[in-house]
């Protein structure tokens, strides 16, 4: 049984979205509990895979039996195992919280609605595990094709932020499948690790240079590193809640996986970091990420849409960590790829929650909020001073190793954009908290005329979400707060030994 | 001369593949309605399926179909007499995957069109600066 872990965690959310798609026919209540059942599976699946590799090592499981070179392998290391356990967990916390939105929001299409969820989160998890260069990009595809679905189910300028959005990808995965193809035209072979092997004999080669800046690109564009985010904003602002809590804390992330992987795996650090000249560059992009980042979530008016400039702004954080190139700022991206996941989960179901009552995302509709929904204004508070970097939260520790990384580097530059960040979050996030608090804005407030004069009192009723809504996202508050506790605990058993041990 | 022989007639499949895709691009960049976009960017796909299938085959190789395999004496297969069928498998993945693609696009398309009523990416965004001003 444990053997046959690695594959249970795929197989299972594929299988049960299937049956969802055949059973949500006769009855639609089957969706929910046959959903939280897979992702259940999958987590309990991924959780006991973190504790082999913890206690014997790297696994490698062979699809159908067939061995490396020629069969799909799948590897899990420390690296892969820790994150696909975030992923999971992720998904099936959103999973629980999605059942009031959902019905409310997409009343046809609730089958349609799971089916997706289950077939992205499965996608994802396959990314996290492959170790096949060219499977890696059919489980993007998968992943991506479901979101790009997903997205489109919202309202208003959803579908066409979906549709933008499936253009740059498309590119993107287009751009990845070219420099793999490059790889197999010089080496022969798909296998992250045979690749890998086969790679000294042919360095120094051209092809190979473009075939890395082929991929890296590839993923840059599904990651939304700045020069290339512009689907981004839109496509998490307009999406329904359920789904940009789901796709917001997931696919940035994994994506950022799939970049460090092929750094690691197929081309080795030592290439990737050394014999091109692309790490100045690239610290300069996640640079610029991080400050524009920054500066456009100030410039919104809307909840989500400012959350997801944040996002384009940690996509810098982690790209930038990875690319430090020595081992604080390695663990710090490792490290802030899990925390992040978490609190991104967190402020977006808790946005989910109070757009699900307010109906609306302007700022400036959010006042009073803290009085009437305390549970999820509460969750936000942890989320954003997360996002900060406020101690007991897990952002603090992800981001102390990020700038240790940027201090023993000598890249000040770094240093200084993740300390301005880290202001502007901290006005992003005091500005939301005073909308919320404090007493209302005189009534003659731009945003008051514009027809929108609902009968919402701001009394001090309390017009909390349902609770399955708030459950998940209590325990996600929660989760921010422990992996900050625990963040040492997890540096010390898991992510040192994801690190190359060439990197000092 | 020679030169230049072998760098574009030598090399002509790399070039048509160039081609294809920097007219993907260009039209997936330029073009405002959105259904030439969406064939743009399977112009930019079949471009790279294209790569694959091209450098799978040989010259003077046949299809790798071993077609005395059975019964005969044994006998060795020299892996220059077939072509490469790797890539094509892998090409048969990548088909579907953008047949895949195609379809979410053409539905996003369509649902773009109900709500709009328009597939010019111009007027949508004159209709979107109507209905809700930032």
């Amino acid at each position: 049984m444990e053997e046959q872990f690695p594959i249970i965690i795929i197989a299972v959310p594929l299988i049960a979205a299937l049956l969802i798609t055949a059973l949500w026919w006769f009855d639609k209540r089957v969706c929910l509990p046959i959903s939280i059942v897979a992702g259940l599976t999958s987590l309990v699946a991924s959780v006991g895979l973190l504790l082999q590799v913890l206690s014997v090592g790297i696994l490698e499981y062979r699809l159908g039996g067939w061995a490396p070179p020629f069969g799909i392998v799948y590897r899990i290391d420390h690296l892969n195992s820790l994150i696909i356990v975030a992923v999971s967990l992720v998904s099936l916390l959103n999973l629980i919280g999605s059942r009031t939105i959902v019905e409310k929001e997409f009343q046809e299409k609730v089958g349609a609605f799971y089916a997706l969820y289950l077939l992205f989160t499965a996608g994802l998890l396959g990314i996290l595990m492959t170790g096949d260069a060219f499977n890696l990009y059919v489980l993007l595809e998968i992943a991506s094709l479901t979101g790009y679905a997903l997205i489109g189910l919202g309202r208003r300028r959803a579908p066409l932020s979906g549709l933008n959005y499936l253009f740059m990808g498309t590119i993107g995965a287009s751009l990845y499948l070219l420099g793999v193809g490059y790889l197999y035209l010089m080496t022969g072979s798909l296998n992250m690790a045979d690749i890998a092997q086969i790679l000294p004999t042919i360095l120094p080669s051209k092809v190979i240079v473009l075939a890395f800046i082929l991929c890296l690109s590839g993923l840059f564009i599904k990651m939304a590193l700045f020069p290339l985010h512009g689907w981004l904003p839109n496509a998490y602002t307009y999406s329904p809640s359920v789904v940009s809590s789901l796709v917001a804390p997931l696919t940035t992330k994994v994506m950022i996986y799939a970049m460090f992987r092929v750094m690691l795996t197929i081309f080795s650090i030592d290439f990737s970091l050394n014999s091109v000249a692309l790490r100045l560059p690239i610290l300069w992009l996640a640079i610029a990420a991080i400050v524009m980042g920054s500066i456009m979530a100030l410039a919104q008016k809307r909840l989500k849409k400012m959350l997801a400039f944040i996002v384009v702004a940690e996509v810098g954080y982690m790209v930038g960590g990875f690319w430090l190139g020595n081992r604080a700022g390695m663990s710090g991206a490792v490290l802030h790829i899990i925390n992040d996941a978490a609190m991104t989960l967190c402020v977006f179901m808790a946005a989910g929650a109070i757009v699900y009552k307010t109906e609306d995302d302007r700022l400036s509709s959010l006042k009073g909020v803290f009085r009437t929904m305390p549970v999820s204004m509460t969750a936000m508070v942890v989320g954003g001073l997360s996002l900060i970097g406020v101690p007991p939260t897990c952002g603090f520790f992800s981001k102390w190793y990020l700038i240790s990384g940027g201090m023993a580097a000598g890249h000040y530059g770094f240093v200084a954009a993740l300390l301005f960040s880290s202001l502007v979050n901290t006005v992003l996030f005091f500005r939301l908290f005073e909308i919320g608090y404090f007493e209302p804005f005189p009534s003659g407030h731009a945003h008051e005329q514009q027809g929108h004069t609902d009968a919402r009192n701001h009394s001090s009723s309390i017009a909390e979400a349902p609770l399955d809504v708030l459950v998940p996202l209590v325990a996600t508050a929660v989760l921010v707060i422990v992996l900050g506790i625990y963040s040492g605990e997890i540096v010390a058993r898991v992510i040192q030994f994801a690190i190359p041990a060439v990197i000092g | 001369m020679e030169a230049l022989g072998s760098l574009i007639l030598a090399k002509y499949n790399y070039w048509a593949v160039i081609a294809l895709l920097l007219i993907g691009l260009y039209a997936m960049i330029t073009k405002k309605n959105l259904v030439k976009k969406i064939i743009g960017m399977n112009i930019f796909q079949t471009a790279i399926i294209l790569f694959y299938v091209s450098i799978g085959s040989k010259k003077g190789a046949t299809i790798p179909i071993i077609t005395h395999g059975h019964g005969d004496a044994s006998h060795a297969v020299h892996s220059v007499e077939y072509i490469n069928p790797l890539p094509h498998v892998l090409m048969l993945t990548a088909i579907v995957v953008s047949v895949a693609t195609l379809g979410v696009a053409l539905a996003l398309a369509m649902k773009v069109y109900s709500q709009y009523g328009t597939l010019e990416e111009d007027e949508i965004r004159e209709k979107i600066m109507e209905s809700e001003p930032v």
